[in-house]
């Protein structure tokens, strides 16, 4: 098995939000600004290396009949965890997050990566594939957060941009801003990568098909 | 009741569940496609989240808060949630087949949507009594059918004139601008109920 790979497959080729199109409730939501988007990937990250380490090292022990509740329990775990750290160590973080926080645990890229990957595989190419993923949720959600805080309030990390000052449009940090930059970078990707843009967001393009029970064409219909 | 009004109007306009508070997109995305089934899921999503938060929240305050527990609660909730859904489902199956019918096909897609999990998490961070959560969980889930419903319509418009979109843009990327524009129309309510 080729390690390397693994890794770098989840950062561009396989990303989790510009290709295989997972998790827009955090990506639109949070990304108002780069430290938000840095801040949710690598909790987000962190939950994800650790609930495939301990699903990978479990696989052979969780019955297949409860493995929803079993990976969902777990997941609900480290978010628990990294809700901890994040109050101590960057209360402020903690604050701008706020409930997303706790809905890393309903994140379809953390349970898709579970059933698709940690509970199929052995211990260390399922934390590369979780370091590799997570990596690759950052990247997005921090070119999201870049775009939207330098066109919305004229600054990044923070730190004011002498010229955009004055030339602000508020719309990119409102809600509709989110949609919008998603639409336009999803666009750009798929042109850089000269392939056409999925045709649809459906459930039956969702990692989570598996360990779902609903009917995609009866609810697709 | 000056609370409650207020917490309608937040819920369904100025606050909308997915508008602004991207709550359930991939649902609001994928399904909506047609004004039928996002009726049918508009109504799952409002039943699911009023019995979610008819569960919860005695678990959050007569076990969990008396107990020191507070901070399982993600763990709780979600697994409250994912088995109360199915049970549910069971008994909907069973006695109401016209029901499940029209709303058994979406409530699995329900479970692991954090459209549930976020208006639980909200009826404990905003301090609401028993019946402020119940009023907030009906409109959340109501908002969330509106926007459903009405997104509907303009994706129906967007699908037909594909054409004559950039290649680029054709699929998601135009939902998501579509979605946008959606959104942008819900700013014209900001300010309301303050």
């Amino acid at each position: 098995m080729n390690y390397g790979k693994e890794f770098t497959k989840g950062l561009i080729r396989e990303n989790p939000v510009l290709v295989s199109l997972l998790g827009m409730c955090p990506t639109l939501a949070v990304t108002t600004g780069a430290f938000n988007g840095i801040g949710m990937g690598l909790s987000t990250t962190f939950v994800l290396i650790f609930s495939n380490l301990v699903i990978s090292l479990l696989r052979k022990i969780i019955p297949e009949q409860v493995k929803l509740p079993c990976y969902i329990v777990i997941i609900a775990t480290f978010v628990t965890l990294i809700q901890f750290l994040l109050h101590g160590f960057v209360p402020s973080l903690y604050t701008s997050l706020g409930a997303f926080l706790e809905l890393i645990t309903v994140n379809c890229i953390i349970l898709g990566r579970a059933e698709m990957f940690a509970s199929k595989n052995s211990l260390l190419p399922s934390l590369l594939d979780g370091a590799g993923m997570g990596l690759g949720f950052t990247l997005a959600l921090f070119l999201m957060g870049s775009i939207r805080e330098i066109f919305g309030s004229g600054s990044w990390f923070g730190l004011m941009i002498p010229f955009m000052q004055g030339h602000t449009m508020s719309l990119f940090v409102m809600p509709a801003g989110g949609f919008f930059v998603l639409g336009i970078i999803i666009a750009v990707v798929c042109r850089l990568a000269k392939k056409k843009p999925p045709k649809k967001l459906g459930c039956s393009a969702c990692p989570n098909a598996a360990v779902c029970r609903a009917n995609c064409e009866e609810v697709e219909a | 009741m000056s609370t409650l009004v207020t917490i309608i109007i937040a819920a369904v306009l100025t606050n909308n569940f997915v508008l602004s508070k991207f709550y359930g997109c991939c649902p609001f995305l994928g399904v909506s496609k047609k004004f039928d089934s996002s009726l049918g899921m508009g109504a799952a999503v409002i039943f699911v989240m009023l019995c979610a938060s008819l569960v919860t929240y005695p678990i959050y305050y007569f076990l969990l808060l008396p107990n020191d527990l507070t901070y399982l609660r993600t763990v709780a909730f979600i697994l409250v949630i994912a088995v109360f859904v199915q049970l549910l489902e069971m008994i909907i199956k069973k006695i109401m087949p016209p029901l499940y019918k029209t709303l058994g096909v979406y409530l699995p897609l329900i479970t692991t949507n954090c459209a549930v999990l976020g208006v639980t998490i909200m009826n404990i961070d905003e301090n609401y009594t028993f019946w402020e959560s119940m009023v907030n969980a009906f409109f959340s889930g109501f908002g969330f059918a509106l926007a459903m419903v009405l997104f509907s319509g303009v994706r129906s418009r967007v699908d037909d004139a594909e054409s004559e979109s950039p290649a680029m843009f054709r699929g998601v990327p135009a939902t998501l601008v579509a979605a946008a524009i959606v959104s942008m129309s819900f700013l014209g309510f900001g300010g309301l109920g303050q």
